[in-house]
C-alpha cells in the first residue's frame, strides 16, 4: 500500500508537499508531560478506590431529593393534572420550562463530543464522556415533563399515544404537529446520544476489564467490553464509526433544539411566533449546557485532583464558548425587540413591552443579568482563571436560561390577545418540588456514573498527548521515558 | 506447535510500533495485527489497510430511514386513515420532512454501528490476545504486534528472527 501512495505521489505531485504551513504552537491538552500509565492509572483509581465517603453523603442526599420528583409525580398520577398550576390562559407552565431546561443542558454534551470533534478541537477529548453523560441524564430529567403531562401516563407507554400506531378511534397521529416532530427528535436525541457514548466507552471498558482484580469485575466489564482488545484492524473500522456519528449527531443536535423551538414559534401566540426561534434556541442550548458542564466539572476537578487534564486551557475554552452564545443570546434578546416594532403588529410589540416592564418583569430581568451580563466578565483573564468566580458565573448561566424559558412560556400565554381572558400563573407546591426532584434525580445518575464508569475518555486523551505521535521521538529525541508516571 | 496462535512482539513507543508494522506489511504478511491502547495516526497505512467500509452501512441505513419515515407518514395521514386538518394537504413533503430527517440519522446511527460490530467480528470474548499475561499493557501504555502461525508465510524459526529483527522490547509466543 506504501507501494500504492509513492505511486500517486509520482504521477501527480501534491501541491502540499513543497508548501510548510506554518506551525502554530498547540496548547497541550495533558499539562505536566503526564506519560500514558498516568492517565490509565489516574482515570481507572477513581472507579477503582474504595467509594469515598462524601460519595455516599452526596448519593443520599440526591436519592433524597429525586424522592420529590417521584413522590410529585405519582401524586399527580393518582389525583390529576390539576395538581400543577395550569389553567387558562397558561396552559404551559413550569413543564415545558423544565423540559426545555433539560433538553438545553443536555446540548452541550453532543456539542463537545460531536461538533468539536468534527472541528478537531482536541481539549474536548478529557471533558467529552462527562458531558456526553451529562446529555444523557438531562434527557431523562427532560423526558419526565411530557411524559407525565397527559396525566395518564400508561397512554404514553402504551403504543397509541406518542407513537404511531392507531388509538382508540383508530385514528393515527398528526404529523402535521409540531409536538409530534417533538417526541421523535428527542427520542432519537435520547437514543443516538446513548450509543454514542456507549461506543466511546468500550475501548476503555477494556482497560478496566484487563486491569480487573476481581472475577465479578472482570465479567462485568467484560461484556460491556465485547471483547474489545485493541486491534489496529479494529481501530479503522472503529474510528470511521466515532466521525460518522459525530457527523450524524451534528445535525441532530441542531434540529433538535429547532424543532424543541417549533413547538413554540409555528403557534400564533404573540411572543412566539417568530422565525429568530430556531437559532436563538440552539445557542441558548449550548450556552446553558457548557454552564452545567462547568458546574459540573470544577468540584470533580478539585476532588480527584484533575488539573492535569483538565487545565487552565480547556477552562478558558469552555468559558469563552459560554461568552460567544451567551452574547448571541442577548442579541436575540435585543432583536425580538426590534423585529417587534419594526414588524408594526400592535400584539407582538405589546408583548415585548409587557415582558420587560409588564407583570413578570422581574423574571425577565433576571434573565437578563444571568444570561447577557454575567458571562461579559469571562471577557477578563483573571476573572477566567479564578476556579471560584467561573463556577459562581456558571451558576448564574443556569439560574438565567431556566428563567429564559419561563419568561418566553408565561409571559407570552397570560398576556395573549384579549384583555378579558389575562391571568397571572403561580406554580404550586407540586411543581416546585417536582422539579427540584429532578436535579436529585441527575445527581443520582450521575454519581452513579462516577463509581463504575470512566470519567474521560482515556484513549482519546492518550491520543492527543505529543509522545502519541510517531513522528514526535524523531523529532524530538524524546522518547516514552521523558514522561513522567507520578 | 501447531497449538501456538503466533508470535507477540512488544515495543516502547508509536515510532517504534508503526515502522515495525511498514516491514511486516513489505514482507507481505497476511495474518497478522497490531495491538495498541489508541488509535495511532498513520498506523492504517502503515498495515496497508484499505478505508474503512462502515459508510456503506451508514448509506444504507440513512436511505432506509428516510424511505421509512415519508412512507409512514403518508401511509397513516394520507392513505390508512385521512386526517384533514385546516384543508392542508393530506400528504407533503415538508411536513414529513422533519420526522423523515430524524428517522434518516436513528437508523443511519444503528446501521453504522451494527456494521462496526460485524466488520470487527464484535463481541467475540475469545482471543488468543486477550490470554496473554500482558493483556493489562495492551490497554495501558505499551504497543504490540503478532503474526499468526496460520500465515502461509509462517515458520517457526524464521518468522521469530524475523520479529527479533524489527527491535522489539520482548518478544513471546501466543497461545491458542
Amino acid at each position: 500500500m506504501a507501494g500504492a501512495s509513492s505511486h500517486s505521489q509520482e504521477v501527480r505531485p501534491a501541491i502540499l508537499d513543497e508548501v510548510n504551513p506554518v506551525d502554530i504552537p498547540r496548547q497541550a491538552c495533558v499539562d505536566n508531560n503526564r506519560s500514558f500509565n498516568w492517565i490509565t492509572e489516574k482515570i481507572c483509581g477513581i472507579i477503582e478506590e474504595k467509594t469515598p465517603t462524601w460519595w455516599w453523603v452526596c448519593f443520599i442526599i440526591a436519592c433524597a431529593t429525586a424522592s420529590f420528583t417521584f413522590i410529585g409525580l405519582g401524586y399527580l398520577v393518582v389525583t390529576g393534572v390539576g395538581v400543577w398550576g395550569l389553567a387558562n390562559p397558561v396552559n404551559w407552565g413550569w413543564a415545558i420550562v423544565n423540559f426545555v431546561f433539560w433538553i438545553g443542558i443536555g446540548h452541550a454534551g453532543t456539542l463537545i463530543s460531536a461538533i468539536l470533534c468534527l472541528l478537531r478541537q482536541k481539549w474536548r477529548t478529557s471533558i467529552n464522556r462527562a458531558a456526553e453523560a451529562m446529555t444523557i441524564f438531562a434527557v431523562v430529567c427532560a423526558g419526565l415533563f411530557p411524559v407525565f403531562h397527559v396525566g395518564r401516563v400508561w397512554f404514553a407507554l402504551y403504543p397509541g399515544y406518542l407513537f404511531p400506531f392507531p388509538n382508540a378511534n383508530g385514528i393515527w397521529p398528526n404529523f402535521r404537529s409540531a409536538l409530534l416532530w417533538d417526541v421523535f427528535a428527542v427520542s432519537t436525541y435520547g437514543t443516538v446520544s446513548v450509543l454514542f457514548w456507549y461506543i466511546g466507552l468500550i475501548p476503555d471498558f477494556a482497560t478496566v476489564r484487563d486491569r480487573a482484580k476481581t472475577k465479578f469485575r472482570k465479567i462485568a466489564y467484560g461484556i460491556v467490553a465485547m471483547g474489545w482488545r485493541g486491534s489496529n484492524r479494529h481501530w479503522s473500522n472503529y474510528e470511521m464509526l466515532y466521525l460518522i456519528l459525530a457527523g450524524l449527531s451534528t445535525p441532530l443536535v441542531l434540529s433538535v433544539h429547532t424543532i424543541v423551538s417549533f413547538d413554540f414559534a409555528i403557534s400564533l401566540v404573540p411572543g412566539w411566533h417568530t422565525t429568530i426561534f430556531p437559532p436563538y434556541f440552539v445557542a441558548g442550548a449550548i450556552f446553558s449546557g457548557f454552564g452545567m458542564v462547568i458546574t459540573l466539572m470544577l468540584p470533580l476537578r478539585a476532588i480527584y485532583g484533575l488539573q492535569d487534564l483538565i487545565t487552565q486551557y480547556h477552562i478558558d475554552c469552555m468559558t469563552k464558548i459560554i461568552l460567544a452564545t451567551g452574547t448571541m443570546v442577548g442579541y436575540a434578546y435585543g432583536m425580538e425587540f426590534f423585529i417587534a416594532a419594526y414588524g408594526a403588529n400592535d400584539f407582538e410589540i405589546f408583548a415585548f413591552v409587557n415582558r420587560a416592564f409588564g407583570n413578570y418583569a422581574w423574571a425577565y430581568w433576571i434573565m437578563i443579568s444571568c444570561n447577557v451580563i454575567s458571562p461579559q466578565f469571562f471577557w477578563f483573564k483573571s476573572i477566567r482563571e479564578n476556579t471560584t468566580l467561573v463556577w459562581v458565573i456558571s451558576l448564574f448561566v443556569n439560574v438565567g436560561m431556566w428563567f429564559e424559558r419561563f419568561v418566553i412560556t408565561v409571559t407570552s400565554l397570560s398576556r395573549d390577545f384579549l384583555p378579558s381572558s389575562w391571568g397571572y400563573y403561580s406554580p404550586t407546591v407540586v411543581d416546585i418540588f417536582t422539579y427540584l426532584g429532578t436535579f436529585g434525580l441527575f445527581s443520582v445518575l450521575f454519581l452513579l456514573f462516577l463509581r463504575f464508569v470512566p470519567l474521560m475518555a482515556m484513549a482519546e486523551i492518550k491520543a492527543v498527548t505529543p509522545q502519541a505521535d510517531p513522528h514526535h521521538a524523531h523529532t524530538h529525541k524524546a522518547g516514552s521515558g521523558d514522561y513522567v508516571n507520578n | 506447535m501447531a497449538d501456538k496462535f503466533g508470535i507477540l512482539a512488544k515495543f516502547d513507543t508509536p515510532a517504534d510500533i508503526m515502522h515495525a508494522a511498514e516491514k511486516v506489511r513489505d514482507a507481505g504478511f497476511k495474518r497478522w495485527d497490531v495491538i495498541t491502547p489508541f488509535p495511532i495516526h498513520g498506523m492504517d497505512g502503515a498495515m496497508g489497510l484499505k478505508r474503512s467500509w462502515v459508510p456503506r452501512f451508514t448509506i444504507v441505513g440513512g436511505t432506509t430511514g428516510f424511505i421509512t419515515g415519508m412512507s409512514m407518514i403518508f401511509f397513516t395521514n394520507a392513505f390508512d386513515y385521512k386526517i384533514l386538518i385546516g384543508g392542508k394537504p393530506l400528504f407533503s413533503p415538508y411536513f414529513a420532512f422533519p420526522v423523515s430527517y430524524e428517522l434518516t440519522i436513528l437508523f443511519s446511527a444503528f446501521a453504522s454501528i451494527i456494521g462496526m460490530f460485524i466488520l470487527n467480528k464484535l463481541p467475540m470474548h475469545y482471543h488468543s490476545a486477550l490470554k496473554t499475561e500482558k493483556v493489562a499493557e495492551m490497554s495501558d501504555d505499551k504497543f504490540f504486534l503478532y503474526i499468526e502461525s496460520e500465515d502461509p508465510q509462517y515458520d517457526d524459526v524464521k518468522t521469530r528472527s524475523f520479529i527479533e529483527g524489527l527491535h522489539p522490547v520482548e518478544v513471546s509466543d501466543m497461545e491458542k
